[in-house]
């Protein structure tokens, strides 16, 4: 699925991802842990194509490819999908036109027929609905005036809508109200099945109650500097990183 | 004086106007050979020269016989429940407008009263020197619309102006006085056409409007013409003591289109809201000067105008507020922001603040910008590519005042045609409310 190997990136001449090696195979669920500015978001633009963030060493391979041969939208096509921690506030552009023209661009990418507006809008609003997200939200624009929980639900739908084949989740559970965080969590377990993988960035480890795991990294100083199961979020949650970060020094 | 003036004043000889109007016509046409004709050095004509106008012949008046247009108007008209007057090449067409309330009247059908209220209110706005072209339109006072609602009345539909211009080779002198009195209240939409890609005629149109104590007014302009128009418009509003104002404008590009606002808060308590939006493609020009003034205290105004320029095109916004030093307590707020989407469109924007009261609240702002790069990244990183993306970003980038239109048949009627020109369908909003009658 994904093999990351010796990846350095640096964005604005900070070198911030410093030889990470992360292998996820299908079906799995990663979580990845650290401290603040450990390079966790950094990952995900990286891994998405964000502008800005420069690879300056190792290689992705994708589904077999070269991830950094593809475009931004390539990348999306081929089945990777970021959850933004800040998902964008689009004012103007309507939430279903864009969720559409998402949806048949993975569609044509995949060989199939763009969906019909009456067939789309049926699917994007039994979507809507297992995010608990009202449908006058897909008529609004993208992520505009929603509040933060709204705005990840938002990003949960496009998931759904889109059936990656793998999710990466930046910090989603950020900002979240218990509610809304069983929402998302929900919405992340119903997708979980034997070829699609995830890869959950988190500051905490309360989302990894509901999100459970196979593998818990722990990123600092710009690379995995121990791996473990589920029990080392609970570790980490009573030790804080403190004495991992003096490991990676 | 140049050609061009003469030009415009032999017209004059070939109408047939009330007698009543004569002596406005006649101080007009001396006031019109009398102005300097603008050249770049002019103020307000700095970036719209007028070279090109000046060499335009301006040939006779639309003829009475009206051609039919029936599909035409059909496929755009906005299909509103409206009180509609139809002009054609600025020559009326009662075949297809509807039967008239009391309260609108061609002034050629005006009776001693309406003749009383249009001699009252005509032409009191103007200042010769920032209005050139509306001392023209007095000049060339053929005929015109009156609306006038009297106090404590609400004109119980719209009125819906039409002004198609077809490929004849003529001048139009389109002229509408808008006089509503204390606690009244109206609804208006002018909206202006090509019938045809072919245009040779010049266009000169003048809207007053008079908003009396408590009274408000919804106004919308659209001017959809042909690339190769040439119009200059204006409009002129008085707002008396707690009046109000919700405007829209709308432009597509044209060989010349000049529109000019000019908004005088008279009475405290005032409050008005201009938007309007701008397009103009391939070698297309649009020009919109507003001049937003604070007479008195306690008032309200709040501007907001976005243009997307494309190709060759150019754009040219002049937004102008003045605070008299007796008009305390002013709020106002002018945006202008435009979006380049070709490296040889042009835009030039200044915001004009003049004030002299201490105790006021302005904001203004003019951005000239590429597309925001965050929201494209967003766009691509669900699949889209980085065109679709900008093309879905430019046209929410107009779409975010197209969404605030109060009317809701104007606003369906806007809507997929900017949406047609961005290349985008409506067939998702058409599903979503089929499927939301259907689910009840």
């Amino acid at each position: 699925m994904l093999r990351i190997t010796d990846l350095f990136a640096r964005v604005e001449e900070k070198e911030i991802l410093k030889g990470l090696n992360l292998t996820v195979k299908p079906g799995e669920v990663h979580a990845i842990m650290g401290p603040n500015g450990a390079g966790k978001s950094t990952l995900g633009n990286v891994l998405s194509g964000r502008e800005g963030y420069e690879v300056t060493g190792g290689k992705v391979e994708f589904n077999g490819k070269d991830l950094f041969d593809l475009e931004i939208e390539e990348r999306a096509r081929e089945g990777l999908f970021l959850a933004f921690q800040y998902p964008v506030e689009i004012p103007g552009v309507s939430n279903m036109e864009f969720l559409k023209a998402a949806v048949d661009a993975k569609r044509k990418h995949k060989g199939d027929s763009e969906l019909s507006a009456v067939e789309f809008m049926k699917v994007a609003r039994e979507a809507s609905k297992r995010v608990s997200l009202d449908q006058a939200f897909l008529k609004r624009g993208v992520n505009e005036g929603f509040s933060g929980g709204e705005k990840k639900r938002n990003e949960i739908m496009q998931m759904m809508l889109l059936e990656p084949s793998l999710c990466i989740l930046d910090e989603t559970d950020s900002g979240l109200d218990i509610d809304a965080l069983q929402v998302v969590a929900n919405g992340v377990n119903a997708m979980r099945s034997p070829e699609r993988s995830f890869i959950v960035v988190t500051h905490y480890q309360r989302l990894l109650d509901y999100i459970v795991p196979d593998y818990v990294h722990v990123l600092a100083n710009g690379k995995i500097v121990k791996t473990g199961d589920k029990s080392l979020a609970l570790e980490l949650e009573e030790k804080g990183y403190a004495w991992l970060e003096d490991e990676a020094v | 004086m140049t050609d061009f003036q003469h030009q415009a004043i032999r017209l004059t000889s070939m109408q047939r106007p009330e007698t009543w109007l004569e002596s406005l016509r006649t101080k007009a046409a001396d006031d019109w050979l009398a102005q300097p004709w603008p050249t770049r050095k002019t103020e307000h004509w700095k970036y719209t020269p007028l070279q090109n106008l000046q060499k335009t012949i301006l040939h006779a008046w639309g003829r009475e016989e009206v051609p039919l247009l029936d599909t035409l108007l059909e496929n755009n008209l906005a299909p509103l429940n409206a009180y509609r007057l139809i002009f054609i090449d600025g020559v009326f067409d009662p075949f297809n407008s509807s039967k008239l309330p009391a309260e609108v009247v061609q002034f050629s059908k005006a009776n001693e009263d309406q003749q009383a209220v249009v001699l009252k209110y005509l032409g009191t706005i103007i200042e010769g020197e920032r209005h050139l072209f509306a001392t023209l339109s007095n000049a060339w006072l053929d005929d015109g619309v009156l609306i006038h609602v009297p106090r404590n009345q609400k004109l119980d539909k719209p009125v819906y102006i039409v002004n198609v211009s077809t490929a004849a080779p003529v001048t139009t002198n389109q002229r509408v006085l808008i006089v509503l009195e204390e606690n009244s209240s109206a609804e208006i939409v002018e909206h202006y056409f090509s019938a045809d890609p072919v245009q040779q005629g010049f266009v000169n149109s003048l809207t007053e409007i008079h908003i009396g104590d408590n009274a408000s007014l919804q106004h919308y302009r659209l001017n959809l013409e042909e690339e190769q128009a040439q119009h200059i418009g204006a409009v002129h509003v008085d707002l008396q003591r707690n009046a109000r104002l919700r405007g829209f404008a709308i432009a597509l590009g044209a060989s010349l289109m000049r529109i000019d606002y000019q908004l005088n808060h008279r009475g405290q308590g005032g409050e008005l809201d201009l938007q309007g939006v701008y397009v103009p493609r391939n070698n297309q020009l649009v020009d919109y000067h507003t001049n937003i003034c604070h007479w008195v205290p306690h008032c309200r105004s709040n501007e907001a105008f976005r243009g997307i320029v494309g190709d060759s095109a150019q754009a040219i916004f002049n937004g102008r507020i003045y605070i008299h030093q007796h008009a305390q307590k002013t709020l106002a707020e002018l945006s202008n922001k435009n979006l380049l989407t070709s490296s040889k469109a042009e835009v030039n924007t200044k915001p004009e603040l003049e004030i002299y009261a201490d105790d006021v609240r302005c904001a203004h702002g003019a951005t000239v910008s590429q597309l925001n790069t965050n929201a494209r990244y967003y766009l691509q990183s669900r699949g889209l590519s980085r065109s679709e993306a900008e093309v879905m970003l430019s046209f929410g980038f107009i779409n975010e005042l197209l969404e605030q239109i109060a009317q809701p048949v104007v606003h369906d009627y806007l809507q997929p045609r900017l949406a047609a020109l961005f290349g985008r369908d409506n067939s998702l909003n058409e599903a979503s409310s089929l499927l939301g009658d259907s689910n009840g």
